[in-house]
Protein backbone atom coordinates (compact mmCIF):
# COMPACT_ATOMS: atom_id res chain seq x y z
CA UNK A 1 0.00 0.00 0.00
CA UNK A 2 1.20 3.49 -0.86
CA UNK A 3 0.31 6.81 0.67
CA UNK A 4 0.59 10.38 -0.57
CA UNK A 5 -0.23 13.58 1.26
CA UNK A 6 -1.64 16.88 0.10
CA UNK A 7 -1.88 19.97 2.28
CA UNK A 8 -4.39 22.76 1.93
CA UNK A 9 -4.67 25.27 4.81
CA UNK A 10 -5.15 23.12 7.91
CA UNK A 11 -6.55 20.16 5.99
CA UNK A 12 -4.35 17.21 5.21
CA UNK A 13 -5.48 14.69 2.60
CA UNK A 14 -4.07 11.17 2.69
CA UNK A 15 -4.44 9.48 -0.68
CA UNK A 16 -4.18 5.72 -0.24
CA UNK A 17 -3.34 3.28 -3.03
CA UNK A 18 -3.41 -0.52 -2.82
CA UNK A 19 -4.74 -3.02 -0.30
CA UNK A 20 -5.61 -2.01 3.24
CA UNK A 21 -5.26 -4.96 5.63
CA UNK A 22 -3.71 -5.67 9.02
CA UNK A 23 -0.22 -5.73 7.54
CA UNK A 24 -0.44 -2.46 5.61
CA UNK A 25 -2.53 -0.64 8.26
CA UNK A 26 0.36 -0.88 10.72
CA UNK A 27 2.59 1.45 8.73
CA UNK A 28 -0.20 3.55 7.18
CA UNK A 29 -1.50 4.73 10.56
CA UNK A 30 2.01 5.75 11.61
CA UNK A 31 2.54 7.64 8.37
CA UNK A 32 -0.72 9.56 8.80
CA UNK A 33 -0.12 10.40 12.47
CA UNK A 34 3.39 11.55 11.63
CA UNK A 35 2.26 13.71 8.71
CA UNK A 36 -0.47 15.34 10.81
CA UNK A 37 2.08 16.19 13.47
CA UNK A 38 4.67 17.54 11.07
CA UNK A 39 2.19 19.71 9.16
CA UNK A 40 0.26 20.62 12.32
CA UNK A 41 -2.95 19.79 10.49
CA UNK A 42 -6.21 19.66 12.41
CA UNK A 43 -8.46 18.18 9.76
CA UNK A 44 -8.08 14.97 7.82
CA UNK A 45 -9.47 13.57 4.58
CA UNK A 46 -8.86 9.91 3.77
CA UNK A 47 -9.16 9.26 0.03
CA UNK A 48 -9.95 5.59 -0.68
CA UNK A 49 -10.63 5.92 -4.41
CA UNK A 50 -7.48 3.93 -5.29
CA UNK A 51 -7.86 1.32 -2.56
CA UNK A 52 -8.65 -2.05 -4.13
CA UNK A 53 -9.21 -4.02 -0.93
CA UNK A 54 -10.06 -3.31 2.72
CA UNK A 55 -11.04 -5.45 5.70
CA UNK A 56 -11.72 -4.80 9.39
CA UNK A 57 -8.20 -3.42 9.86
CA UNK A 58 -9.39 -0.50 7.73
CA UNK A 59 -12.19 0.11 10.24
CA UNK A 60 -9.67 0.14 13.10
CA UNK A 61 -7.37 2.48 11.20
CA UNK A 62 -10.21 4.94 10.46
CA UNK A 63 -11.56 4.90 14.02
CA UNK A 64 -8.07 5.35 15.45
CA UNK A 65 -7.44 8.41 13.26
CA UNK A 66 -10.90 9.77 14.12
CA UNK A 67 -10.07 9.69 17.83
CA UNK A 68 -6.82 11.58 17.24
CA UNK A 69 -8.49 14.19 15.05
CA UNK A 70 -11.23 14.72 17.66
CA UNK A 71 -8.63 15.18 20.41
CA UNK A 72 -7.45 18.24 18.48
CA UNK A 73 -11.01 19.41 17.80
CA UNK A 74 -10.56 18.72 14.13
CA UNK A 75 -12.88 17.25 11.52
CA UNK A 76 -12.46 14.16 9.41
CA UNK A 77 -14.03 13.00 6.15
CA UNK A 78 -13.78 9.95 3.91
CA UNK A 79 -14.08 9.86 0.15
CA UNK A 80 -14.01 7.40 -2.73
CA UNK A 81 -15.10 4.27 -0.84
CA UNK A 82 -16.05 1.33 -3.08
CA UNK A 83 -19.37 -0.47 -2.55
CA UNK A 84 -17.56 -3.26 -0.69
CA UNK A 85 -15.77 -0.86 1.62
CA UNK A 86 -19.06 0.89 2.29
CA UNK A 87 -20.60 -2.44 3.25
CA UNK A 88 -18.03 -3.18 5.94
CA UNK A 89 -17.75 0.42 7.13
CA UNK A 90 -21.54 0.54 7.46
CA UNK A 91 -21.56 -2.63 9.57
CA UNK A 92 -19.25 -0.84 11.99
CA UNK A 93 -21.41 2.29 11.99
CA UNK A 94 -18.59 4.47 10.67
CA UNK A 95 -20.86 6.66 8.55
CA UNK A 96 -22.94 7.60 11.58
CA UNK A 97 -19.96 9.52 12.95
CA UNK A 98 -17.77 10.30 9.92
CA UNK A 99 -19.17 11.79 6.74
CA UNK A 100 -18.30 10.49 3.34
CA UNK A 101 -18.40 11.86 -0.22
CA UNK A 102 -17.76 10.42 -3.66
CA UNK A 103 -15.19 13.00 -4.74
CA UNK A 104 -12.23 14.40 -2.87
CA UNK A 105 -13.02 17.91 -4.05
CA UNK A 106 -16.43 17.74 -2.46
CA UNK A 107 -14.97 16.52 0.86
CA UNK A 108 -12.50 19.41 0.76
CA UNK A 109 -15.28 21.90 0.04
CA UNK A 110 -17.39 20.64 2.95
CA UNK A 111 -14.50 20.72 5.40
CA UNK A 112 -13.56 24.28 4.39
CA UNK A 113 -17.19 25.35 4.79
CA UNK A 114 -17.26 23.92 8.29
CA UNK A 115 -14.03 25.70 9.13
CA UNK A 116 -15.53 29.04 8.06
CA UNK A 117 -18.66 28.37 10.10
CA UNK A 118 -16.53 27.73 13.17
CA UNK A 119 -14.69 31.03 12.70
CA UNK A 120 -17.93 32.99 12.72
CA UNK B 1 -16.00 -30.00 -12.84
CA UNK B 2 -14.60 -32.54 -10.37
CA UNK B 3 -14.56 -31.96 -6.61
CA UNK B 4 -11.31 -30.31 -5.65
CA UNK B 5 -9.13 -29.88 -2.56
CA UNK B 6 -6.11 -27.62 -2.14
CA UNK B 7 -4.22 -27.20 1.13
CA UNK B 8 -1.59 -24.56 1.84
CA UNK B 9 0.39 -24.09 5.03
CA UNK B 10 2.31 -20.95 5.86
CA UNK B 11 3.94 -19.18 8.79
CA UNK B 12 1.81 -16.75 10.79
CA UNK B 13 3.25 -13.45 9.61
CA UNK B 14 1.16 -10.47 8.50
CA UNK B 15 2.69 -10.56 5.01
CA UNK B 16 0.90 -13.86 4.41
CA UNK B 17 -2.56 -12.36 4.88
CA UNK B 18 -2.44 -11.02 1.35
CA UNK B 19 -0.99 -14.28 0.06
CA UNK B 20 -3.83 -16.27 1.65
CA UNK B 21 -6.62 -14.20 0.10
CA UNK B 22 -4.92 -14.26 -3.32
CA UNK B 23 -4.72 -18.07 -3.12
CA UNK B 24 -8.39 -18.29 -2.15
CA UNK B 25 -9.35 -16.03 -5.05
CA UNK B 26 -7.26 -18.16 -7.44
CA UNK B 27 -8.92 -21.32 -6.15
CA UNK B 28 -12.43 -20.14 -7.12
CA UNK B 29 -11.48 -18.71 -10.54
CA UNK B 30 -12.53 -21.90 -12.43
CA UNK B 31 -16.12 -21.24 -11.30
CA UNK B 32 -16.12 -17.87 -13.02
CA UNK B 33 -17.34 -16.05 -9.90
CA UNK B 34 -18.66 -12.49 -9.89
CA UNK B 35 -16.49 -9.62 -8.62
CA UNK B 36 -18.82 -9.50 -5.64
CA UNK B 37 -18.27 -13.18 -4.80
CA UNK B 38 -14.48 -12.87 -5.15
CA UNK B 39 -14.41 -9.79 -2.94
CA UNK B 40 -16.51 -11.48 -0.28
CA UNK B 41 -14.30 -14.58 -0.27
CA UNK B 42 -11.09 -12.53 -0.15
CA UNK B 43 -12.41 -10.40 2.69
CA UNK B 44 -13.63 -13.35 4.77
CA UNK B 45 -10.31 -15.20 4.32
CA UNK B 46 -8.37 -12.07 5.20
CA UNK B 47 -10.36 -11.73 8.43
CA UNK B 48 -9.82 -15.34 9.48
CA UNK B 49 -6.11 -15.37 8.65
CA UNK B 50 -5.36 -12.02 10.29
CA UNK B 51 -7.16 -13.24 13.42
CA UNK B 52 -4.77 -16.19 13.57
CA UNK B 53 -1.76 -13.94 13.02
CA UNK B 54 -2.86 -11.35 15.60
CA UNK B 55 -4.74 -13.27 18.27
CA UNK B 56 -3.75 -16.94 18.08
CA UNK B 57 -0.03 -16.21 18.06
CA UNK B 58 -0.07 -12.74 19.63
CA UNK B 59 1.52 -11.20 16.52
CA UNK B 60 4.73 -13.06 17.38
CA UNK B 61 5.28 -14.29 13.84
CA UNK B 62 5.72 -17.78 15.31
CA UNK B 63 3.42 -20.65 14.48
CA UNK B 64 1.71 -21.89 11.36
CA UNK B 65 -1.65 -21.43 9.71
CA UNK B 66 -3.33 -24.01 7.50
CA UNK B 67 -5.61 -22.93 4.69
CA UNK B 68 -7.72 -25.72 3.24
CA UNK B 69 -9.98 -25.05 0.26
CA UNK B 70 -12.62 -27.44 -1.04
CA UNK B 71 -15.03 -27.14 -3.90
CA UNK B 72 -17.87 -29.27 -5.18
CA UNK B 73 -19.18 -29.58 -8.69
CA UNK B 74 -22.19 -27.49 -7.72
CA UNK B 75 -20.02 -24.54 -6.71
CA UNK B 76 -20.04 -24.93 -2.93
CA UNK B 77 -16.75 -23.55 -1.66
CA UNK B 78 -15.54 -24.50 1.82
CA UNK B 79 -12.50 -22.70 3.17
CA UNK B 80 -10.97 -23.77 6.47
CA UNK B 81 -8.48 -21.55 8.30
CA UNK B 82 -6.79 -23.39 11.14
CA UNK B 83 -4.22 -22.30 13.71
CA UNK B 84 -2.58 -23.99 16.68
CA UNK B 85 -2.49 -20.97 18.95
CA UNK B 86 -4.09 -19.82 22.20
CA UNK B 87 -7.69 -20.62 21.29
CA UNK B 88 -10.85 -18.69 22.12
CA UNK B 89 -12.33 -18.53 25.64
CA UNK B 90 -15.95 -17.85 24.80
CA UNK B 91 -16.77 -18.35 21.13
CA UNK B 92 -20.24 -16.88 21.36
CA UNK B 93 -18.93 -13.69 22.92
CA UNK B 94 -16.10 -13.48 20.38
CA UNK B 95 -18.55 -13.69 17.48
CA UNK B 96 -20.65 -10.78 18.69
CA UNK B 97 -20.22 -7.49 16.80
CA UNK B 98 -17.76 -5.06 18.42
CA UNK B 99 -16.27 -7.69 20.74
CA UNK B 100 -12.50 -7.44 20.80
CA UNK B 101 -9.70 -8.28 23.21
CA UNK B 102 -7.38 -5.86 21.36
CA UNK B 103 -9.13 -2.48 21.59
CA UNK B 104 -5.80 -0.80 22.40
CA UNK B 105 -4.36 -2.00 19.10
CA UNK B 106 -7.08 -0.25 17.10
CA UNK B 107 -9.14 -3.38 16.50
CA UNK B 108 -12.86 -2.92 16.06
CA UNK B 109 -14.20 -6.40 16.82
CA UNK B 110 -15.91 -6.66 13.44
CA UNK B 111 -13.95 -9.58 11.93
CA UNK B 112 -16.42 -12.37 12.71
CA UNK B 113 -19.37 -10.15 11.84
CA UNK B 114 -17.85 -9.48 8.40
CA UNK B 115 -17.09 -13.20 7.87
CA UNK B 116 -20.66 -14.04 8.76
CA UNK B 117 -22.13 -11.44 6.45
CA UNK B 118 -19.85 -12.25 3.48
CA UNK B 119 -20.39 -16.04 3.52
CA UNK B 120 -23.35 -18.42 3.61
CA UNK B 121 -22.15 -20.20 6.72
CA UNK B 122 -19.51 -19.61 9.38
CA UNK B 123 -18.42 -22.29 11.83
CA UNK B 124 -15.97 -21.48 14.63
CA UNK B 125 -14.41 -24.28 16.65
CA UNK B 126 -11.76 -23.66 19.27
CA UNK B 127 -10.00 -25.20 22.20
CA UNK B 128 -7.92 -23.30 24.75
CA UNK B 129 -4.17 -23.66 24.16
CA UNK B 130 -4.87 -26.01 21.22
CA UNK B 131 -6.04 -23.68 18.51
CA UNK B 132 -8.91 -22.48 16.40
CA UNK B 133 -10.60 -23.67 13.23
CA UNK B 134 -12.77 -21.31 11.23
CA UNK B 135 -14.87 -22.78 8.41
CA UNK B 136 -16.26 -20.46 5.76
CA UNK B 137 -18.85 -21.84 3.35
CA UNK B 138 -19.81 -19.98 0.22
CA UNK B 139 -22.34 -21.15 -2.35
CA UNK B 140 -21.35 -19.66 -5.69
CA UNK B 141 -24.11 -18.75 -8.04
CA UNK B 142 -23.03 -20.81 -11.04
CA UNK B 143 -26.50 -21.47 -12.40
CA UNK B 144 -26.36 -18.56 -14.84
CA UNK B 145 -23.48 -20.13 -16.77
CA UNK B 146 -25.24 -23.47 -17.24
N1 LIG C 1 -7.76 -17.42 15.78
C1 LIG C 1 -8.02 -16.87 16.98
N2 LIG C 1 -7.35 -17.29 18.09
C2 LIG C 1 -7.60 -16.73 19.30
N3 LIG C 1 -8.52 -15.76 19.51
C3 LIG C 1 -9.23 -15.32 18.46
C4 LIG C 1 -9.03 -15.84 17.14
N4 LIG C 1 -9.90 -15.22 16.29
C5 LIG C 1 -10.60 -14.35 17.04
N5 LIG C 1 -10.22 -14.39 18.34
C6 LIG C 1 -10.82 -13.62 19.45
O1 LIG C 1 -12.10 -13.17 19.06
C7 LIG C 1 -12.18 -11.74 19.13
C8 LIG C 1 -13.10 -11.21 18.03
O2 LIG C 1 -12.52 -11.41 16.73
P1 LIG C 1 -12.92 -10.41 15.55
O3 LIG C 1 -12.16 -10.77 14.34
O4 LIG C 1 -14.41 -10.36 15.45
O5 LIG C 1 -12.45 -8.99 16.11
P2 LIG C 1 -10.95 -8.42 16.27
O6 LIG C 1 -9.99 -9.27 15.51
O7 LIG C 1 -10.68 -8.21 17.71
O8 LIG C 1 -11.07 -6.99 15.56
P3 LIG C 1 -11.14 -6.73 13.96
O9 LIG C 1 -11.32 -8.05 13.29
O10 LIG C 1 -12.33 -5.84 13.76
O11 LIG C 1 -9.87 -6.07 13.62
C9 LIG C 1 -10.75 -11.26 19.08
O12 LIG C 1 -10.57 -10.00 19.70
C10 LIG C 1 -10.01 -12.39 19.82
O13 LIG C 1 -10.10 -12.22 21.23
MG1 LIG D 1 -10.36 -9.84 13.56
Amino acid sequence: MQIEFEMSDDIITAILTGELDHHSALSIREDIDHAMQVYRAKNLILDFSSVSFADSSGIGMIMGRYKKVKEKDGCMMLCGCSVYMKRIFEMAGIFTIIEETEERGEAMRQLKERGEENER
Amino acid sequence: MKDNVVTVEFIAIAENERFARMVAAAFVVPFDPTVEEITEIKTAVSEAVSNSVIHAYNSSGEGTIKLEMRSTEKGTITIIVEDYGIGIDDIEAARAPMFTTSALEERSGMGFTIMESFTDKLIVESEKEKGTRVTLVKMLDISCGL
